[in-house]
């Protein structure tokens, strides 16, 4: 977060306690690595890839990387805007798996593609107000509300669909599936607007700095008449709505609505708000942290597919480097 | 226990009369009678436990009084919670200063009351406007801050009482209602937020100030409420009375 101040010269003792730190005293500096740990990270990545395996660095590969990556990035936001408040979304997966269902069920039932398309993102954002809610009303802890609805709904999913896959062959989806404008495909675009918005809706509005306020303490933000209640409800909701543009994408990359969860995306999109120097312990969020996270995420799994690393051993990875993250973050101002 | 009950209402800015609260079987206060008056500061001290607290909480909306009434300029049954009386022009430094860690100087004497730029529908932040604003609040009180921009969590318990009672009388508030604001201070921190409280006066702004130091609360206050074991016990002038006079009257031993 620079702010204009630091680029004015000098004037006063205020200004000169704002101005930059020297580059050496900055490297040094733990809590630098901290805020930085997913760029670092990144960065460190796509070198030692490079050097190991060159067509990493080619430009269809970085296409196809970004595009892979598109999804965690939309979840990690939703996951972000919860994490800030202090809370946790366990059920993001399964409310993907939901909307993708519903997306699928509409679709097939000959409602048209764009009624499939708002009614799921519009039943996932329900189960994200509903957690809202349970969570706020009800006074039941996120971690156990969130783990209910996971299997609520999972158990919904497989009721609608019968445990069977949809076809969903639509030439809306396949266009946004496989198309691009400029350099990058459509759901990267999708990412990137969704990277946009919320970083606007996070910095500049009242709502972020209450969600922020709301994470970082709930008692004090109530005293100054902040309802945080409300505020939690809205994050939980925005997050179930990342869940239905992330079901989305995920219809329109594999074609059909499958009754599965994809367990990676939700650890990854926690791994990757970790990765981005957001706080567990709310009050302190980022969004370009955590989507640099999740592109970082998805540069491991591809890097280590590139040199034929066996699937097997990127679970192990992406563990050990979440982790190293945490320690890393400990040193955070 | 009414020595000063009749002062014409119009002087003061907020004031009860038999007022009463309890938790379950637990009496919190019975039939007080209490004023504040425009301009002054008014000091409530008391033993621990004497009601002080619970007093000021139903005073400024948090709680609401089983019975009695009460008065902010002259307008009875003022306001239902906090936000309300935020709005009325009463504010409180909360014991707990009520401040973000995580946000920096300026959000926080801004929290919940931003400046925005509306375009179109959406309304955007205007954070130079906030930080410059903080800036002059900060100086108005001569409140020394190395930067606007720089996170609470990293301020010492003095600038951050300073940035809770700059917050407070930030807003033009009529009335300025602190608990306890020097309880966790230094000597040096203390005279800080005392010199404070006496600039808070010269500006206007009335106080109503709950301490358990006695010689603090004859240096600052015009007048000084007395509470014992949930009753409001006495009420005198600040200049007319002793440290003696107030252990006293708190101890119950006059």
């Amino acid at each position: 977060m620079s702010t204009p101040e630091q680029n004015a010269p000098v004037q006063t003792a205020g200004a000169a306690e704002e101005s930059r730190p020297s580059l050496s005293a900055l490297l040094l500096d733990p809590s630098f690595w901290a805020d930085w740990a997913s760029v670092v990270g990144l960065v460190g990545l796509v070198i030692v890839f490079g050097i190991a395996q060159p067509v990493f660095l080619s430009i269809a590969n970085l296409q196809a990387l970004l595009l892979a990556a598109a999804i965690l990035v939309v979840l990690s936001i939703g996951q972000t805007f919860v994490v800030a408040t202090a809370g946790i979304d366990l059920s993001l997966a399964a409310a993907v798996m939901l909307g993708a269902i519903i997306l699928g069920l509409v679709n097939a039932a000959g409602y048209g593609i764009f009624l499939a398309c708002v009614l799921a993102v519009i039943a996932t954002s329900a189960v994200g107000f509903l957690n809202g809610v349970l969570i706020t009303a009800g006074k039941i802890p996120d971690f156990v509300v969130t783990l209910g609805t996971l299997s609520g709904i999972t158990g919904l999913g497989l009721i609608l669909s019968g445990g069977e896959p949809t076809m969903v062959g639509s030439t809306f989806l396949l266009k946004l599936a496989s198309g691009s404008f400029g350099p990058f495909g459509y759901p990267v675009w999708v990412a990137i607007a969704a990277v946009i918005v919320a970083h606007i809706a996070l910095y500049h509005t009242r709502f972020g700095v209450h969600l922020l306020a709301t994470g970082g303490q709930v008692e004090s933000a109530g005293a100054l008449g902040i309802r945080t209640n409300r505020v939690k409800i809205a994050a939980y909701t925005i997050s179930g709505f990342c869940a239905g543009i992330a079901s989305l994408l995920l219809v329109a990359r594999i074609g059909s609505a499958e009754p599965l969860i994809n367990t990676s995306l939700l650890l990854n999109s926690v791994a990757a708000v970790v990765l981005g120097g957001v706080s567990l312990f709310g009050g302190r969020a980022s969004i370009l942290g955590p989507a640099i996270g999740a592109l970082m995420l998805t540069a491991l799994v591809n890097g280590l597919t590139l040199l034929s690393v066996s699937a097997f051993y990127q679970p192990l990875a992406v563990g050990a480097i979440v982790v190293l993250a945490a320690l890393i973050m400990r040193y955070q101002k | 226990m009414s020595a000063a009950h009749h002062i014409p209402s119009s002087e003061a800015i907020l004031a009860c009369e038999g007022l009463s609260k309890h938790f379950g079987g637990i009496r919190a206060f019975t039939d007080v009678a209490f004023q504040a008056r425009r301009g002054e500061v008014t000091a409530v001290i008391g033993d621990n436990g004497a009601g002080k607290s619970t007093l000021i909480r139903c005073l400024v909306g948090v709680h609401v009084p089983d019975g009695g009434e009460i008065f902010f300029d002259g307008r009875p049954r003022p306001f239902a919670n906090p936000d309300e009386a935020r709005k009325a022009g009463i504010e409180t430094v909360h014991q707990n200063l009520a401040l973000i860690d995580e946000l920096t100087v300026a959000q926080n004497l801004f929290l919940n009351r931003e400046i925005v730029r509306r375009i179109g529908p959406i309304a955007l932040l205007d954070r130079k406007a906030m930080r410059e604003q903080a800036r002059a609040m900060l100086s108005r009180l001569s409140i020394n801050m190395p930067s606007v921009n720089q996170r609470v969590r990293r301020l010492s318990g003095g600038q951050r009482q300073a940035i809770s009672i700059c917050r407070a009388a930030g807003s033009g508030a009529k009335l300025v209602v602190m608990d306890e604001p020097t309880a966790a201070l230094g000597v040096q921190e203390t005279g800080n937020v005392e010199a404070l409280i006496r600039r808070l006066r010269e500006q206007a702004v009335s106080v109503i100030l709950v301490s358990h130091n006695f010689d603090q609360v004859r240096r600052l206050s015009d007048q000084i409420w007395v509470m014992r074991a949930g009753r409001m016990v006495a009420t005198v002038r600040s200049s007319e009375t002793t440290g003696n006079e107030l252990v006293a009257l708190v101890t119950g031993a006059a």
